[in-house]
Parts: C-alpha cells; structure tokens; sequence
C-alpha cells in the first residue's frame, strides 16, 4: 500500500477553523475529520495541534488512545464482529473463526483486495440477539456463519 | 379508514430487518389500495418478536412477529389491516400485545412509553405524561426538586449506587460561575442496553430528565457522552434535542421560566474505561480518557473544573416520572435500601431475552426462568454474568439471590446496571476468567499499576492454568494478583475485574482442577 496520503487538506482545514472555539474541541474534530477522511492523516496532526494550540504530542497520544480513530485507510468495507460475553453466551467466537477464513484475513487487518476490514467490537448492544455484526454502518443481529455469508456475498458483488 | 401499522426503529429490530418490513409493509399497502399510516416506534423489547409489527384496533393494539420482508404480503392476505382478524388467521398472530404476559407481568414506570410512542415525535411524547415533571419542577424551589430526589430513594442506575439526590445537594451547594450536567451513556457494558433503548426509544424523556437536573442544581449546560458504538442513540437524540428547543423546552428561557439549559451529544471513540466517570470528562474535555484521582469529587470541580453532576442514563431519565408523582410513588416500590424499578437487560443465552422492568426484589431465577424461559440451546443454565465485564458469574445455587443492591454485595456479586448474561453449560469458566483479564489489559487506561500490569499478569497466569502449569501455585498467584488489584486500583476498572475472576474460580473450581486435563495427554 503506498504511504503516500492524499486528501483534501482544505476540508480538515474548515473542519477545524469550525470546531475549534467549542470547549473539549478535538475529539468532534477528530471525528469530522475521520468522517470526511475516513481515517486521521498523519500529516493532519501538525495542523490540528497548532489550530488548538496543543503539542503535536497531545494529539497523537489522543488519536492512539481511542480505538476508534484509524491511522491508516481501512478496506473499502469494514466488518465488525462483537466479542463481549453477551454474544460468547450466543457462539460468537465460532463465528469469529469462520470470518477469519472466510475473509482470509485476521482481525484489526485488511484483505488483500482491500475490500474489507475485520475488526473485534466490544458490544454493539445487540446483546439478547448475538451473534450481532455490524458492516460498515448497518447492523445485524443473530449472524449465523450462513448469513454471515450472504452479507459478504452481497458486499463483494456491489462496488 | 386509515389503519396505523407499527414497525419499530430501535436498532435491534434494524438489526433483524425492520427497515425492510417497513418499506415491504408500505409498498404491499399501496399495491393494495389500502390507506395506511406507518408510525416507527420504539421496540417493546421482546427482541425474539422483531420486528414485531403492529396495529392498531379499537380493542388495542395488535401484534404479528417476527415479521420478515417476504412475510409482509401473506398478512395482508389474512386481513392483519383490518383489525378484525381472528387470532388463528395468521401463524405469527401474537393477539393483543399489552396482554403478552412477558410485557403484562412488568412494572413498567420509566419504560411506559417504549415501544409505544414514536420517539422522536414532541407531540407523542407530551401526550403520553412527557413534561409533566419538569412543569411540576418549574414550580418549586431548587432545593425542594433536589429533596424529592433524595427521598425517591433513587440510587445511580450506572453501577456504583451512590444516591442521586445526595450527589445533587453536593453540587447545588456549590458556589461556582458554571456548572455542569453529564449524563454517562458510554453503556460499554455487554448484557446491557437499556441505556441505548430510552436514547432510540424515548428520548424525549433522557432530555427532561437531565432539564430538571440543570434547574435543580443550578446547572445550565449539559452534555450526553454516548458512544461511538450507538450512531442510532446519537441520531435519535440529536433529533430530539432539535425538537425540544425549537419548542422552548430546551434553550433560554424554557417555557417562559427564564432558566435556561443547553443539551449536547458528545459521541465517544470506543475507549471503555471512559465509562469512569472521571474518565469520561476527560475525553468530554478533548483529552485520553485516564481516570483522575479523587478527590476532588466531581460534583465539586468535575468538567472544565466546575461542579458536575454524573448521573447514568436510566438515573436521569427516572427523574421527570418522581417528579411528576412524587417521591412516595417511586419509593414505594422495591425491597430494604433498593427503591423504585430497574430496567433489567436479560441477554446471552436465553430463549426470551429482553428489557424487563420490575421492582427490585424480583429474584435471577424468575428472570432467568418466568421471563427469560431458560436457555435458547436447551441446555441446563450454568452460570450467569450480572452487572457486566466486572460483574461476577454467579452459579444455579445463588439463583434466588434477590435483585436488591445489598443482598448482592452479601453474595459478592454487583446489581450494576441491572444487564445479566446467561449461559448455558458448554461454557469454559476458565477461559471466561482469562477474557475478564483481556479485556482489563486491553482496556486498562494505564493509570495505575495494579490494573494496568495485573491485569498483563493476570493473562499469563490464567494461560498457565489453562495448559496445567503447575496450577496449584498459579491459583495461589491468581488469588494474591487479584488482592492487589482490589485494593491497589484506582477505579472499578482494575478493582472489580477480579469479580468474574474470582466469582468464576470460587463457584466453577472444576474448571480449574489440578487434575490434568482431559484432553491434555
């Protein structure tokens, strides 16, 4: 994958410029900007630490606290699969191994087609009808390993 | 006549493929020619029923689930719309749902609008007793709300149980230029979702609840943290928040009083710990969610420095209903110290799992068994996992444990916040010890020792009596890490991980045997 980071500066610039008078200003910054970028550039830190008057280190340390916030693009599709004990109690982790292989990949990685993400949830609150999954932003509630399929299926045939 | 066909919007119903009803319930109507009205509610919280549509009749309303897309066209042909079906006209005839026993036998006091009203409609809202407490509350004196709090007897829904009307007069006492109302809806919590249900479900009554809390301590800012987990919870809210200011019930002036409260959501990044409070102003405030020490208490310089009070969703959103019925009303329901309902969130393996509200007192084995109808695969219910990842696993003989905060603590167990995770006897208690201290080592904010590099500890030593590593030593070392985190942390985060740890290794000893395991040779 290349390292180089295109996106529209532009944008995380009047992202900012909006934010910034809020009290406890960078997380919804943080947001926007990942909203709009789909992850927080590296070469955004600078810019948002001098808008806010923070070190650059203050901002990083906040973008790699939070799981939340991505330092690199994730796949065109992001798959998450809760693993908190509601859905342990409903056979989450069988599914769990079945998406490793189906996907071909491992949790927090990426398919090598870069089209989709898998990622461990600590609840969606789905939690009386586990094994629950969310893909990118819709949910879905008691995935059996055969429905599990159909979604990706569904998600490979549309671009 | 136009019929009112109800599909609901809470996520779990998404989640199953309400929004497909929906549109199929709609498309199927005007193929038809029938004139329908389609309201999306909130859900009853019988979540094996979803999406449970229904409609309305003269008898009350009607159910059908769960209703799947391709299930849509086979109801009109059995006449659902016309409100006059005969019970045995459809398989998925569920009759008159306020009659289902599951929702009959509840003791539904803040959940009395859910899955009822269309959450995000004002006028639904105040016609169903919405605003009555903060119109009664704009006729009395501060002190005198934050007394009919204080003798509610409610206590922290969140967890900790503090009382809420003491954490009120702590801050009303204040003498401060700002102060603040955080509401904690970071529910992080597995087994939990009542939170997320009153957010999607009836907003309107989060928004009152946490009005009152500003006018009664003299607050006039407010903000709900809610994670980034629950985009629908946020949405709703957002929603709801524009409505109740455009209406003067939110703003300057509200209602013509002259107080005034400002509401904001503040959408978290998938940090547990940040469900701490101290944690959580943190990141409120833009930085790492790590829990400050106290004192000083929240209450008295919290967000920004200045007094807060932090109350949970359900805490908050009990308030408009003591206000608008008083305090006797509330307290008069529950047993010893534990007054009013709580929500309970019956989850993992059960065959009916759901909200249920009941008075405390209702024991686990009522819930388990006369609502929860035993375990979905069938199999016998070993253990259960009450109050969360830092709750203990609580065995068949502490069953009729009482839901009660103190009859709890007397079991070394937590209430918490009321969600209870079933499962059934495939279960491994050791692995699940193990996962207590993964997700303490992955979630630890790293503050303090004893939860940041005991719970690192904790993952190895488990690892060792899993693959039998001379585990009579281990159990000794896993029993003297767990002293240290009880007593050493400085928040619930390392301090009652050793709760499932614990609980698991003193009910399920079996699962620890010093004998080799079976499998092992």
């Amino acid at each position: 994958m290349s390292t180089q980071h295109t996106f529209d500066m532009a944008k995380v610039e009047s992202i900012i410029a909006q934010r910034k008078e809020m009290p406890g200003a960078l997380l919804p910054i943080l947001h926007d900007i990942q909203n709009a970028v789909g992850y927080i550039p590296p070469n955004a830190v600078p810019v948002i630490a001098d808008g806010l008057n923070l070190s650059r280190a203050e901002v990083h340390g906040v973008i790699t606290y939070y799981h939340f916030f991505r330092q690199h693009p994730a796949g065109q599709h992001v798959v998450q699969i809760c693993r908190a004990e509601a859905c342990q109690a409903r056979g989450c982790e069988d599914l769990a191994s079945h998406a490793k292989e189906l996907l071909g990949c491992d949790f927090h990685g990426t398919t090598d087609d870069g089209k989709f993400s898998l990622e461990t949830v600590y609840c969606l609150g789905q939690c009386a009808s586990g094994p629950a999954v969310q893909i990118d932003d819709d949910l879905y509630a008691r995935v059996s390993k055969e429905k599990f399929n159909r979604l990706i299926q569904a998600k490979r045939g549309v671009q | 006549m136009t019929v009112t066909i109800f599909v609901p919007r809470d996520s779990t119903a998404l989640a199953l493929g309400a929004n497909e009803t929906a549109a199929a319930i709609a498309k199927e109507a005007k193929a038809r020619g029938i004139d329908i009205k389609l309201v999306r509610n909130g859900s009853r919280g019988m979540f094996w029923l979803e999406p449970l549509v229904e409609v309305a009749t003269d008898a009350g309303r009607i159910g059908f689930g769960p209703i799947e897309e391709h299930e849509v066209a086979g109801l009109f042909d059995a006449g659902f719309h016309t409100g006059k079906i005969d019970e045995k006209a459809h398989a998925k005839s569920l009759g008159l749902v306020e009659e289902i026993p599951y929702l009959k036998k509840q003791e539904r006091l803040q959940f009395a609008r859910v899955g009822i009203t269309d959450p995000v409609s004002l006028e639904d809202y105040l016609a169903h007793e919405g605003y009555a407490g903060l119109k009664k509350a704009l006729t009395m004196e501060a002190a005198a709300i934050v007394q009919q709090v204080t003798e509610s007897g409610l206590r922290g829904r969140g967890g900790a149980a503090f009382p809420t009307g003491i954490k009120w007069k702590t801050v009303l006492g204040a003498q401060a230029d700002q102060k603040y109302i955080a509401c904690n809806a970071d529910e992080g919590d597995s087994g939990t979702f009542s939170d997320r249900m009153v957010m999607e479900d009836d907003p309107f009554m989060l928004i009152e609840g946490m009005t009152i809390a500003g006018i009664a301590v003299g607050a006039t800012r407010g903000y709900i943290y809610v994670r980034s987990e629950y985009p629908h919870s946020i949405a709703a809210l957002n929603e709801a928040i524009g409505k109740a200011n455009a209406a003067g019930y939110l703003g300057e002036n509200i209602l013509g009083s002259g107080h005034t409260f400002h509401l904001e959501v503040r959408k978290a990044a998938g940090a547990y710990v940040c469900g701490e409070e101290t944690a959580m102003l943190e990141s409120i405030e833009g930085k790492r969610g790590i829990v400050r020490a106290k004192p000083p208490l929240p209450a008295l310089e919290g967000l920004f420095g200045k007094p807060t009070v932090i109350n949970n969703v359900i805490s908050l959103s009990a308030v408009p209903l003591i206000l608008a019925r008083g305090a006797d009303f509330y307290k008069n329901y529950g047993m010893g110290r534990s007054r009013g309902t709580l929500p309970m969130q019956l989850a993992g393996n059960l065959k009916y799992g759901g909200l249920v509200e009941k008075a405390f007192g209702v024991t686990l084995r009522e819930l388990l068994y006369d609502f929860g109808g035993g375990s979905e695969s069938g199999r016998p219910i070993r253990a259960v996992q009450v109050g969360g990842p830092l709750g203990a696993y609580m065995p068949e003989s502490l069953f009729d444990t009482p839901f009660d905060y103190e009859a709890f603590a007397a079991v070394n167990s937590t209430v918490g916040h009321g969600g209870l995770v079933a499962f059934d006897d495939t279960v491994d208690m050791a692995k699940q010890a193990r996962y207590a201290m993964h997700f303490c080592k992955a979630e630890s904010c790293g503050k303090c020792t004893p939860c940041r590099i005991g719970s690192t500890r904790g993952v190895e030593v488990m690892d060792k009596i899993i693959t039998n590593q001379n585990r009579p030593q281990q159990i000794k070392l896993l029993r003297d890490l767990c002293d240290v985190m009880v007593t050493g942390s400085l928040c619930a985060m390392g301090s009652m991980t050793p709760f499932p740890v614990l609980s698991a290794l003193n009910h399920f000893p079996e699962d620890f045997g010093d004998q080799p395991m079976a499998n092992a040779a």
